[in-house]
């Protein structure tokens, strides 16, 4: 077994149209054991770019606070909000500083540039970006969310018809993965603000 | 962690201990993801021509279908990468930007071979831990140069190069069709179809073909120079009629604000 399947996670973003969505389960196991399904893997970074953070949750925990630290000196430093695509460069340098002894996660960023563009983003974890105009996928359910995605995104979509997409396609992805589901989170990222929903899932 | 202090040049080795104590304890540690790669580079009459496929492999998953793989190093010089996809995009960055440095303080355009030297010693020093397998290519004031450089820090100079696990793919077509002196266009058309030779026969290689060509005092990019690949419309939507999905009741909704206030909690 993988460490990367140690705790078990689902994490997808997509792009819209002037809008992006990402969206992950909450679930935390041990193996098969589940510990917690209320644990949180997505976080806002500003008011307009989230970060995903699917694999080890010690790594998802210790990120998240030095991302945010650095987040805090960018904002003191430039005296601007930092932008989404900026921010993934960071992130890709603090993953590649520990190339020969890494922290096992593969981040997934969305966000929408001061252009209201959408952006989103992944990383291996080395900090490797792939850079996507559709969707990215993370976690240990990515082989199914690729499958979902490929099948049910499409081109254009408004944040309502995006919003059912990316349900859709993280809830039947988690529903073939052992160790992911117990719930999901969903937030939809607009010009006009943010709206963040908790899916109905299976428990089990 | 030194708290709330600009971070230091170099890797870090703090997670290794941890990350070896997992892997003695069974737990297997995942891959980077790897371009499984065709890149190919050739000279021709009035220059050189570099060129690539665009997918990027972790496993047997395509992690990216159409990515980069032709890095900017100089003005009059561009690297393709293949093997460990961080360690391409990261070396051809710092050696890039030493680069910009080194030919503003000289006052000079850059040589190629200056860039190989700096590349190969680099990836010497780790010994080949650093996976990125290189094509250089470009022109300077001694004329056109052509590059394959090894993650081991070897290298070769020729005017007809491969790499990657397409790379004899890519090479049956060099063999059989490069001559010396060929024209431009009948160079971007050889070097066009030894990457579709590796994107139809090599599984690690796929969806577009990227040209780069430089010529003196010129580079020009091709980027998606040919796509026989095209995803085809969907005959259908899946379009879900709004409310299909079932939510509690949404827990934010808040306007876009001025910046909030900075979390600072602990």
């Amino acid at each position: 077994m993988s460490i990367m399947q140690y705790n078990g996670s689902a994490i997808v973003a997509m792009a819209g149209k002037g809008c992006v969505a990402i969206a992950a389960d909450k679930r935390l196991g041990q193996r098969a054991l589940t510990v917690d399904t209320e644990f949180q893997k997505v976080f806002p970074i500003t008011d307009r770019t989230y970060i995903g953070l699917p694999g080890l949750a010690t790594d998802v925990k210790t990120l998240y606070d030095r991302f945010r630290m650095r987040v805090n000196l960018y904002k003191h430093n430039e005296e601007r909000t930092i932008e989404p695509k900026t921010f993934s460069h960071l992130v890709s340098h603090m993953l590649y500083e520990r190339r020969f002894g890494p922290y096992f996660v593969e981040p997934v960023v969305a966000g929408l540039d001061k252009n209201d563009e959408p952006y989103i983003c992944g990383m291996d974890l080395i900090g490797c970006i792939n850079f996507a105009k559709d969707f990215i996928v993370g976690g240990t359910a990515s082989d199914n969310l690729y499958g979902m995605c490929e099948s049910l995104w499409e081109p254009e979509l408004g944040p309502e018809d995006l919003f059912e997409t990316i349900s859709q396609a993280l809830l039947n992805a988690v529903d073939r993965d052992a160790l992911s589901g117990w719930g999901a989170v969903v937030h939809i990222i607009t010009p006009e603000g943010v709206i963040t929903r908790d899916l109905k899932g299976r428990m089990d | 962690m030194a708290p709330l202090t600009e971070p230091s040049a170099g890797f870090k080795f703090d997670n290794v201990k941890r990350n070896q104590l997992l892997g003695d304890k069974g737990y297997k540690l995942p891959t980077a993801t790897k371009t499984g790669t065709t890149i190919v580079g050739l000279i021709f009459k009035d220059g050189l021509i570099l060129g690539a496929d665009t997918r990027a492999t972790a496993g047997p998953i395509v992690a990216d279908k159409n990515c980069e793989k032709i890095h900017y190093l100089a003005p009059n010089m561009y690297c393709c990468g293949a093997g460990t996809a961080a360690d391409t995009e990261f070396t051809t960055n710092m050696i890039s930007s030493q680069l910009a440095l080194h030919s503003l303080n000289t006052g000079r355009e850059v040589r190629v071979v200056a860039a190989m030297t700096m590349l190969k010693q680099y990836l010497y020093k780790y010994h080949g831990h650093v996976g990125a397998a290189l094509v250089l290519g470009g022109y300077d004031v001694t004329g056109p140069h052509l590059f394959t450089i090894y993650p081991h820090g070897s290298t070769d100079k020729l005017p007809y190069v491969t790499m990657g696990s397409g790379s004899l793919a890519a090479m049956s077509v060099f063999e059989s069709r490069w001559r010396p002196g060929m024209s431009r266009e009948e160079g971007i058309e050889v070097v066009k179809d030894a990457i579709e030779a590796g994107i139809f026969n090599d599984l690690g290689s796929g969806s577009n073909v990227d040209v780069c060509v430089i010529t003196k005092g010129n580079a020009e990019y091709l980027r998606n120079y040919s796509t026989p690949n095209e995803r085809v419309q969907k005959e259908q939507s899946y379009r879900f009629t709004p409310g299909t999905t079932e939510f509690y009741a949404p827990r934010v909704a808040r306007q876009a604000q001025e910046p909030a206030e900075m979390d600072t909690s602990a």
